[in-house]
């Protein structure tokens, strides 16, 4: 389906926000493929940032000559995209007191996450290079402590030092990030006992499940799997991913 | 219109196929496209026990193609005829079994349990580079494609197609070797070995080191192995390796392709092998050509 662009524009240094039409109906955790074109082949795959009634929003960083390309997109322009793709992140009624724990570029998508969890008691840590953005979005639906690798704001540190004051009668964790804070959340998670969902990163190809090239270790009875990043994922319980 | 084709003894509705490894099972892709509309179905690799494939990264984009190292994740030859064929056989079109063993006995296993209906077709891997055991070993030797041709020929009451790996001096050999060891006919090209570094590391990109190279980068190699494998033998060519346009698979026709394959191609357009399908009906209504045998090796040289 091709959609139309209604904005693009860097938000901070490097990071920019993409709002596109769109009749899909995603769920929090979920993403899209869009064609970056110009000499890209693959489709690249966004996780979904926001959605309101016929629109989505992605944030994304300049990495590789993809999102090289969309940051050259303009407000009207058309993108080829598929999705929403994937297994996002489960809601649970019976928990209540939550927490949310994002790093860097894996932050997106706990916000469309946030906003469905609004009614829930909220605690969001979130953890940047240097340069903050979507902060003042979070502090809608709960309390938001930061850090920041250079003290720029909140706290000096990794996301993960603030995480260990926020756990005390949590009942549910979710994360997205880089492998390393990932990891250490499902460490923190598993030694507080919290059941925990974490949303893992790959490169794609098809991005619905066909082509087995992104592939997550998950520990089975009888040793390990590779399950689907695109299709199983990307979010996963942090008990089953094996790092 | 007559858009039939005969592969040995099946007759192929159209000679659009969809090649092994970029289709899964098929199920994904009916949510695009209606699977009936297909020539064939060639099915993800199959081997005789599952297999869990390569670690990550297995993939890795280059200019105009991919770098892949999969390494046959599969669930295994029995899962597939128990839980991924039933669905494959609701559609009215032709299910082509990938099978690849470590070893000619597993090859033989493979194609004992696969004389059961519902499936059309074997296609014989000896070509994929990802994978430590059997694989490409036996596709760059001449003896091995002719032996397990052979038995596997001996063993199976199904159309066998022998997939041939282009990382080899002299295609003509190999197509001969599968054509004498009584393949039905042969299939190429599987991905053409490659590799890519990360320069912040200065370590190989993939664990494998080497990975298999497709997409439309390929494209020109595969065409021309095509037209010299067409010239060594007198069974039926399929044509594999980046066609991403009807235009292209209209190419491995006129040089002697008698179906093709879309393979990576899918995975940027889930909708590309029915849409390639409907270009060649195109391109044969402008030219006044009504059936489609008769652009099968027409290339004028």
């Amino acid at each position: 389906m091709r959609y139309v662009v209604r904005e693009n524009r860097e938000i901070t240094n490097g990071i920019y926000r993409l709002r596109l039409e769109f009749d899909g109906i995603p769920t929090p955790g979920q993403f899209i493929m869009i064609n970056c074109g110009g000499n890209t082949l693959l489709k690249r795959p966004f996780s979904i940032c926001d959605h309101d009634a016929d629109e989505i929003a992605i944030v994304y960083r300049i990495k590789g000559k993809g999102t090289y390309n969309l940051s050259k997109v303009k407000a009207l322009d058309t993108l080829e995209v598929t999705g929403p793709h994937g297994h996002g992140f489960d809601m649970f009624d019976k928990f209540n007191n939550i927490l949310i724990v994002g790093g860097g570029i894996g932050i997106p998508p706990l916000l469309f996450l946030s906003k469905k969890l609004k009614s829930k008691n909220l605690k969001i840590a979130l953890g940047f290079k240097s340069d903050v953005f979507l902060v003042d979005e979070f502090k809608k639906y709960g309390d938001v402590v930061i850090a920041t690798e250079d003290g720029n704001t909140g706290i000096k540190g990794y996301v993960i030092d603030v995480m260990k004051g926020e756990i005390k009668d949590i009942d549910m964790i979710y994360g997205c990030g880089p492998m390393q804070m990932l990891k250490a959340v499902k460490d923190m998670a598993e030694e507080y006992d919290v059941p925990c969902q974490i949303s893992v990163e790959e490169h794609m190809g098809c991005g619905i499940g066909a082509c087995m090239v992104c592939a997550c270790k998950t520990k089975t009875d009888s040793g390990f799997q590779y399950k689907k990043v695109c299709k199983d994922g990307p979010v996963f319980w942090s008990r089953e991913v094996v790092f | 219109m007559n858009l039939k084709i005969n592969i040995g003894n099946l007759e192929l509705k159209n000679p659009v196929l969809v090649a092994s490894g970029t289709f899964g099972f098929g199920k994904e892709y009916s949510h695009y496209i209606d699977l009936d509309d297909l020539g064939g179905i060639m099915v993800k690799g199959l081997t005789l026990y599952p297999k869990e494939g390569n670690p990550p990264p297995r993939i890795y984009e280059t200019p105009s193609g991919i770098l892949n190292s999969v390494g046959l994740q599969n669930p295994g030859v029995d899962v597939f005829i128990k839980d991924e064929l039933p669905f494959l056989n609701r559609f009215n079109t032709k299910v082509i079994a990938n099978i690849a063993g470590e070893t000619i006995e597993e090859f033989v296993s493979l194609a004992q349990k696969l004389n059961i209906d519902g499936v059309d077709a074997l296609e014989i891997n000896v070509s994929c580079p990802n994978v430590k055991e059997g694989g490409m070993s036996f596709g760059v030797d001449p003896n091995s494609v002719y032996a397990i041709t052979k038995k596997v020929k001996q063993v199976s009451n199904k159309t066998v197609i022998v997939k041939l790996t282009p990382n080899v001096t002299d295609i003509k050999i190999y197509a001969k070797a599968a054509e004498d060891g009584g393949a039905d006919a042969i299939s190429l090209i599987n991905t053409v070995t490659g590799m890519a570094i990360d320069i912040n590391t200065r370590r190989p990109v993939f664990k494998n080191v080497f990975a298999g190279l497709s997409g439309p980068a390929i494209k020109p190699i595969a065409l021309k192995n095509v037209y010299e494998a067409k010239r060594a033998v007198s069974i039926p060519v399929i044509g594999m390796g980046g066609i991403s346009s009807a235009e292209d698979a209209l190419e491995f026709m006129i040089a002697g392709a008698t179906a093709v394959a879309v393979g990576t191609y899918n995975f940027i357009s889930p909708t590309g092998s029915i849409d390639i399908l409907e270009g060649i009906k195109k391109y044969m209504l402008r030219n006044s050509i009504f059936d489609v045998n008769q652009l099968i090796n027409s290339i004028n040289v």
